[in-house]
């Protein structure tokens, strides 16, 4: 096996270690904002998957996805920032996906100190 | 968010009643991006493109009207490259830090939020200097106070005061190159008075 | 490819920038993963995969070798740069208000100062 294949499969494997990371970020939660992070990085991923299967596969055939893609992947976050904002404001605050996490445990014990 | 911000977009719509030639010039810059855009879409430079890209432009800007984006008027090339240089130099470094970062085992990165005061007014290059922030590694922008001109970021890693001063510091050298760039005289000044007077 | 030995170095600066791409995008998920909290997880999850869009599209413009590739490949790029931003303000201003944060983590805070100078400010 000559060393160029070599390095492709390595990065395939490393994109592949990427995507198994973030999908545990977006299954472990623990808020929203953690999923919604973590499911922009998965669409970045996919980009670059697609990307990098153009520059292996000697073609530019999805190049017009990448763009898309790139341009429209803002949407989603925008949509689910403001949506717990405005949560936040109308005095409910977002839930917890998993209430028993250090992190909101730790934001509602200095929550409950203020007030 | 800012209570000032209805009145100025009042102001940018008291200033789109003078002349249609005028407006046309001022939207010029866009028009222009927009045309290239479409051409670089199409791939195809043929002067059918062209007027087909224009025709699309001024319809988009028609249909979406915007407040205008105010230009100082001043423009200058070589330290707008001086700017993308040193923007591309730390959006590597940066990006290699962060990447160190997340595979330093052992101990938490702690992070502060730092506040900024820009010098500059204009609303554009506002927005450059928050998008070069946002896009080197290491610094997020959280809140902007456009009354203030002060940008709020949050800056990970940061534990030691010269860290956060650091931190600030990058920030209005960025601010000062863009103005260098692209931003008025007298707001450039202020900002060589300012830069001047920290490092004595 | 017209001759082998400048075919055979594109290929692998080609395989040297689409590995750096997935190194960095390994970074990026590793941070996900271990930074503490969502405002920590913002820098890891987009920063440094911008440098690796980088790295992966210009792999991709150097395979190709054509302008047009090129054409496409700018915008995808000015687009990515100009939109990660907002999402990272917004879902940044989010995490700060709703208190997705832990206070113990944030060595200085000057945007709290700033909250309660305003508050005791005499009208």
């Amino acid at each position: 096996m000559n060393p160029i294949s070599l390095l492709h499969i390595v990065v395939g494997i490393l994109l592949a270690v990427t995507a198994l990371l973030v999908m545990y970020r977006i299954v472990k939660g623990p808020t929203i904002l953690d999923r919604m992070i973590a499911s922009d990085v998965m669409l970045t991923t996919l980009i670059l998957v697609m990307s990098t299967e153009m520059a292996l596969n000697h073609h530019t055939r999805t190049l017009p996805v990448v763009l898309v893609l790139a341009g429209t992947a803002v949407f989603g976050s925008i949509a689910v920032a403001r949506y717990v904002s405005k949560q936040d404001k109308a005095g409910h605050p977002a839930e917890p996906a998993d209430p028993g996490t250090t992190e909101l445990g730790l934001t509602k014990e200095e929550e409950d100190a203020e007030h | 968010m800012s209570p000032r911000g209805p009145v100025r977009f009042q102001q940018a719509k008291g200033e789109r009643k003078r002349g249609m030639g005028e407006q046309i010039l001022e939207q010029l810059p866009l028009l222009v991006a927009l045309v290239l855009l479409w051409l670089f879409l199409w791939g195809s430079f043929t002067v059918v493109d062209i007027l087909m890209g224009i025709f699309v432009a001024v319809l988009v800007t028609r249909v979406f009207e915007l407040p205008p984006v105010t230009l100082s008027g001043r423009f200058n090339p070589l330290w707008l490259i001086v700017f993308l240089v040193d923007f591309l130099w730390h959006v590597i470094l940066g990006s290699i830090q962060v990447a160190a970062l997340a595979f330093r085992f052992g101990r938490v990165a702690k992070s502060a939020v730092v506040e900024v005061n820009l010098e500059t007014r204009s609303d554009f290059v506002m927005t450059l200097v928050a998008i070069a922030t946002s896009l080197v590694p290491g610094s997020l922008i959280l809140e902007v106070d456009r009354d203030k001109s002060t940008l709020f970021l949050h800056v990970i890693d940061a534990d030691t005061p010269e860290k956060i001063e650091k931190a600030r510091g990058d920030v209005i050298l960025t601010e000062r190159r863009l103005l260098r760039a692209l931003g008025s005289r007298d707001e450039l000044d202020r900002s060589d008075a300012r830069c001047s007077a920290v490092k004595r | 490819m017209p001759n082998t030995s400048s075919g055979d170095l594109v290929d692998w600066i080609v395989g040297l920038l689409l590995l750096a791409g997935a190194l960095l995008s390994v970074a990026a998920g590793v941070g996900l993963l271990r930074f503490p909290d969502a405002l920590s997880r913002m820098h890891a999850a987009t920063k440094p995969q911008i440098l690796g869009l980088i790295c992966v599209l210009a792999a991709v413009a150097l395979e190709q070798g054509n302008w047009q590739t090129l054409l496409i490949i700018i915008p995808t790029l000015i687009l990515q740069m100009i939109t990660s931003p907002m999402s990272a303000h917004m879902i940044g201003r989010a995490g700060y208000r709703t208190g997705n944060y832990r206070r113990d983590l944030i060595y200085r805070d000057e945007l709290e100062d700033d909250i309660e100078r305003a508050a005791h400010r005499p009208e």
